[in-house]
């Protein structure tokens, strides 16, 4: 079950990981997407720390961290493909996963439906 | 709330995503950029440019009247060719660059940039002797741009004899699905294509008409900028503008200053005095991040050498691509470069455009 942010990223809860990357709504607004700056694994985060940057076409966007933790794995795909945040942001277009993250920063976000509200409503 | 094409609805009936370019509401893109700009080098395009401007100059001398306002020569321009040229201020700053097309030695027709319309026509009107007669006939005119390896075939379908089509750079008049066109053999794409000029009213009707034909796509001014970017093209209010000369642009060759020295022209004499300070150039960066326009240019040694003035991710080619204006004597020997893009510093290498160098413009 994902969560949102204000800034457009998802994050979802898969085992002892926090799954993360930009909503739909994101990689549409952001047009064709040409470049995924990902985090280094191990590096350690806090919530709102910024993980990387999204360039399209005509925009950049940076990426920020839902949740706090350690970075264990990225999506190397997106060094070639960045094209696959455009096709799947929400699916195989995550960014990175997270460990040691706590359950309360999730219980903060927006479930679906109301970031569906959220992005409705700007 | 910007002005509107004729083609305006057509374009939110095809789900366009529409920004403001030079006070036009003008199609950003349709399928994405990205597809657009492949399906042009592929296939064949079609681009809504009904913003741009067009005027008519007409009566005895038109063209040695022209011949002593723009920066490359006219006089010596054949009918029915058509010349790259440049409006210059007194100081030999570029105002606009734009395309002359020589229909006789009395009619001469000029496609301007949109942003530059208004300031082009009041200051070619001020220069232009009593007995000529200037028409600003771009609210009549429609404009559409028929750009890729397909677009001479899509033109026979639509009723034109191939033998017919202009050659590079050469106009004639047409009729294309049945609408009278002026038809030259132009682009901003690098790729074979066209421009067709033609009655407003009917915008829509040929608009649709080349759509159904089923290699033609739509593409809009995203794509329209990373493909004449690819070709190190320049656009008015990036690489020229009125801080600049033709000379700094790397035209100079262009202009003919020395092979005729008794040639007058808007700006001529504080051209021939100028002293260039920088140059422009291209550059390759080494991955798929952009450095846009306004990133400074700085040599090895950390040096601030430069300024972009374009920079995107070129999709025909993989990597970003950049032009900016660099330092006369600063051109570091290797060819290396930083660019202090907003988020990063990225390094490049010096490259001459075009950066992309299978465009098919000149394969028929």
């Amino acid at each position: 079950m994902k969560r949102y942010t204000k800034d457009h990223e998802w994050v979802e809860i898969d085992g002892q990981e926090a799954v993360v990357g930009i909503s739909e709504h994101a990689a549409e607004e952001l047009g064709d997407i040409t470049y995924v700056e990902l985090p280094a694994e191990q590096s350690q985060i806090a919530a709102g720390d910024s993980l990387g940057v999204i360039e399209s076409v005509k925009a950049a966007s940076d990426v920020y961290s839902p949740v706090g933790g350690t970075v264990v794995a990225v999506n190397s795909r997106l060094e070639e493909s960045p094209e696959l945040v455009n096709a799947s942001a929400e699916d195989e277009g995550w960014i990175c996963r997270i460990t040691k993250f706590a359950e309360s920063d999730l219980e903060k976000l927006m479930d679906a439906d109301a970031y569906a509200k959220f992005i409705k409503a700007k | 709330m910007g002005k509107k094409t004729v083609l305006y609805q057509e374009h939110l009936k095809a789900g366009a995503r529409m920004v403001d370019f030079a006070g036009w509401e003008m199609p950003v893109q349709y399928k994405g950029i990205l597809a657009e700009h492949e399906h042009t080098r592929k296939h064949v395009s079609l681009f809504d440019i009904c913003h741009m401007g067009e005027f008519r100059v007409t009566g005895t001398g038109a063209a040695a009247a022209l011949d002593a306002i723009f920066a490359r020569p006219v006089a010596d321009q054949k009918d029915g060719v058509c010349r790259y040229n440049f409006l210059l201020d007194e100081a030999g700053k570029v105002m606009d660059d734009l395309i002359v097309y020589r229909i006789s030695d009395a009619e001469f027709f000029l496609v301007v940039n949109a942003g530059t319309r208004e300031s082009d026509a009041a200051l070619i009107r001020s220069l232009l002797p009593g007995n000529l007669v200037f028409c600003d006939e771009s609210d009549a005119t429609a404009k559409l741009d028929l750009q890729g390896p397909e677009s001479a075939k899509v033109l026979a379908e639509c009723g034109l004899d191939t033998a017919l089509l202009p050659a590079y750079f050469r106009f004639r008049r047409a009729t294309v699905c049945g609408i009278d066109c002026l038809l030259s053999r132009t682009g901003y794409t690098g790729e074979l294509g066209f421009e067709l000029y033609f009655d407003s009213d009917r915008a829509a009707e040929l608009w649709n008409r080349l759509l159904a034909q089923e290699a033609v796509e739509p593409a809009g001014l995203g794509a329209r900028d990373t493909l004449r970017l690819e070709m190190g093209y320049a656009l008015y209010g990036h690489e020229l503008n009125d801080e600049v000369t033709p000379l700094e642009a790397g035209y100079g060759p262009m202009l003919r200053l020395e092979a005729l020295p008794a040639r007058v022209f808007h700006g001529s004499a504080a051209l021939r005095n100028h002293r260039i300070t920088r140059t422009l150039v291209g550059i390759r960066l080494d991955g798929r991040r952009a450095a846009r326009a306004g990133c400074e240019i700085l040599n090895r040694e950390n040096r601030v050498i430069g300024r972009v003035t374009s920079g995107a991710f070129a999709p025909s080619i993989g990597c970003a691509v950049a032009m900016g204006y660099i330092e006369t004597g600063a051109r570091p020997a290797d060819g290396k470069v930083l660019l202090a893009a907003e988020r990063a510093t990225l390094e490049g290498e010096l490259c001459a455009p075009p950066f992309y160098r299978e465009g098919t413009a000149k394969t028929i």
